[in-house]
């Protein structure tokens, strides 16, 4: 399945300072269907090269993380449980406190 | 006026410099009195026999002077006399009066807010003014709330501007919040973040938020009309390691100046009841590719110990909340000092100018990142960034080799290996590291190189 994802707010740095992938996943073996929890997995063994600790926190993304599933915050649309399409667009975000 | 471009001596001109700027003082306080005399004498501009005295076609009670003031936002259709008699008689709080906060700041003084509250306990810096364009070269070292109500009158004499030069904690929040209708924060660190949003949320005021780092903005409305509050969307703090600042991390300050103007923006639809603020949305501001994005977030969450449906979060319980240990971070902009090492791992930088001196073989290790060595370094330093030590653990030794060759066999020691970092942080790690990777003897500079600068060469340029 084809998807880009989207690194901003400092997160970037953890994917050697690239802010946008167009990638290819799979669902995993023996699913039909990909969601966010496996993608969050595979992001972090393939797109996170360093400190994954500032990325993830247990399954999920850390605190002060945001997730957006085609511009929309992955909490109304399930969260780990919403299912990816073909084409989605997915953006993690770390909030911001500078000013 | 002379004028002698080049070849002059500079005493002459800094003495002419002197001279004019005694006489601009001079004129600057004969143009106050005069102004100060001329509001004592009642205004000429009564209106004539032959002009109704009312001519306004309702009661939105803008005078003659104001009419004419904001003519060009009365003149728009979706905003009007209407809205501008909102705004004229709207009390706004601008929380920080910094990168966020200065567009913000003249913008709302311009457009007529009637009352503009300004916090902020800093005083005006030369690496603020990058950003900080509310204030000027003249305010440098003066209270930032001074420097920037000065701006605000200066723009706009009708309104009301009131400074409160303190730090906004949980204890006066509440006291100063209450004054107004709606809140802006413009602060730059987490615990403040909270510590506003959750007294907006006791006070019932509606909070424009922003927040600008690097190259990269964003902005939201909290607390507006059933809206989400910061911790519906943030209810657990992020790792203190995860929160970068302006001042390690970088800006470019037209990043924030775009974010405070958006801010501004906000607090004037929501002041003067016009369009669709951006509650439930944020807008995410990405300066290098051009991209401005708006993303739907979560409504208010039930569930959100600050203004979900069992939250108490009564006012006494609010005013004693620790916010800068609920997210482990300070609220001051003091940075951080860390001490890792025992004080024999350490030296101060002193010391390690006797040592350079005595022509000790040592090699000076700086572990900043590469765009920070670049700036500025100490002569001769090797620069290996922290985060790439571990590979580069084989030129440490070469280096060391390199140094006791070049002072010859005559020096039976082996040689010295210091670290060096911008404040002494960093430095300490990378000894810690270096102690485990076989350099037993490494020590590093305490302070780093703002002791450098501090104690040994007043020269040597601080960022
Ligand atoms: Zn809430």
């Amino acid at each position: 399945m084809h998807l880009t994802l989207e690194f901003g707010g400092g997160l970037e740095l953890l994917c050697q300072s690239v802010k946008i992938h167009n990638v290819e996943v799979d669902s995993p073996a023996g699913d039909e269907k990909l969601t966010m929890k496996d993608l969050l997995s595979w992001v972090r063994s393939n797109l996170i090269k360093e400190r994954p600790e500032m990325f993830m926190k247990g399954d999920s993304v850390r605190p002060g993380v945001l997730v957006l599933v085609n511009d929309c915050d992955w909490e109304l649309s399930g969260q780990l449980d919403t299912t990816l399409e073909e084409k989605d667009v997915i953006v993690f975000i770390s909030t911001l406190h500078g000013g | 006026m002379e004028c002698n471009g080049g070849g002059g001596d500079p005493t002459q001109i800094l003495q002419q410099i002197e001279t004019l700027k005694a006489q601009k003082t001079e004129i600057e306080n004969r143009i106050s009195v005069l102004e100060a005399q001329l509001r004592q004498i009642p205004s000429k501009e009564e209106p004539s026999p032959s002009s109704p005295k009312i001519i306004n076609g309702g009661d939105h009670g803008l005078s003659y002077d104001a009419i004419y003031r904001y003519s060009r936002q009365l003149l728009l259709p979706s905003f009007g006399v209407q809205a501008q008699s909102k705004l004229l008689k709207s009390k706004i709080l601008v929380v920080g009066a910094g990168g966020l906060g200065s567009p913000a700041l003249l913008y709302l003084a311009a457009c007529g807010v009637g009352c503009l509250g300004i916090v902020d306990h800093d005083m005006v810096e030369l690496n603020n003014m990058h950003r900080q364009i509310i204030h000027t070269e003249a305010y440098i070292g003066q209270p930032k709330v001074k420097s920037a109500a000065a701006a605000c009158r200066a723009i706009n004499s009708t309104i009301q501007v009131v400074e409160h030069e303190e730090a906004l904690r949980a204890s006066n929040a509440l006291g100063i919040v209450s004054q107004y209708d709606i809140v802006v924060d413009a602060t730059d660190n987490l615990p403040s973040r909270y510590m506003i949003s959750d007294c907006c949320v006791v006070a019932g005021k509606p909070l424009v938020s922003g927040a600008a780092l690097g190259l990269e903005g964003q902005l939201t409305v909290y607390n507006y009309n059933g809206g989400p509050c910061y911790r519906c969307l943030f209810p657990t703090p992020p790792p203190s390691d995860a929160c970068q600042r302006c001042s390690d991390s970088g800006v470019l300050g037209i990043v924030p100046g775009v974010i405070g103007c958006l801010q501004a923006l906000e607090a004037i639809k929501i002041a003067s009841d016009v369009g669709e603020p951006l509650s439930a949305r944020m807008l995410l501001f990405d300066a290098l590719s051009a991209r401005i994005r708006i993303v739907k977030i979560r409504g208010k969450s039930l569930q959100c110990e600050s203004c979900g449906e069992n939250a108490a979060l009564p006012p006494e319980l609010f005013q004693s909340f620790d916010y800068e240990n609920f997210t482990q971070s300070s609220l001051s902009t003091a940075p951080l000092k860390l001490k890792l090492l025992p004080d024999s791992a350490r030296i101060s930088s002193r010391e390690y100018k006797e040592r350079v001196l005595n022509g000790e073989a040592h090699v000076l290790l700086d572990v900043r990142p590469l765009h920070h060595f670049k700036i500025v370094s100490l002569p001769g330093s090797l620069n290996i960034p922290l985060s790439t030590l571990d590979g580069k653990i084989p030129v440490i030794s070469s280096a060391l080799k390199e140094e006791e060759e070049r002072k010859g066999p005559s020096s039976t020691a082996s040689a010295s290996l210091y670290v060096v970092c911008r404040r002494g942080n960093d430095s300490q790690r990378a000894v810690q590291h270096l102690h485990k990777m076989g350099f037993t003897s490494a020590k590093d500079i305490i302070g780093g190189l703002e002791s450098w600068a501090r104690d040994i060469d007043p020269k040597f340029p601080t960022y």
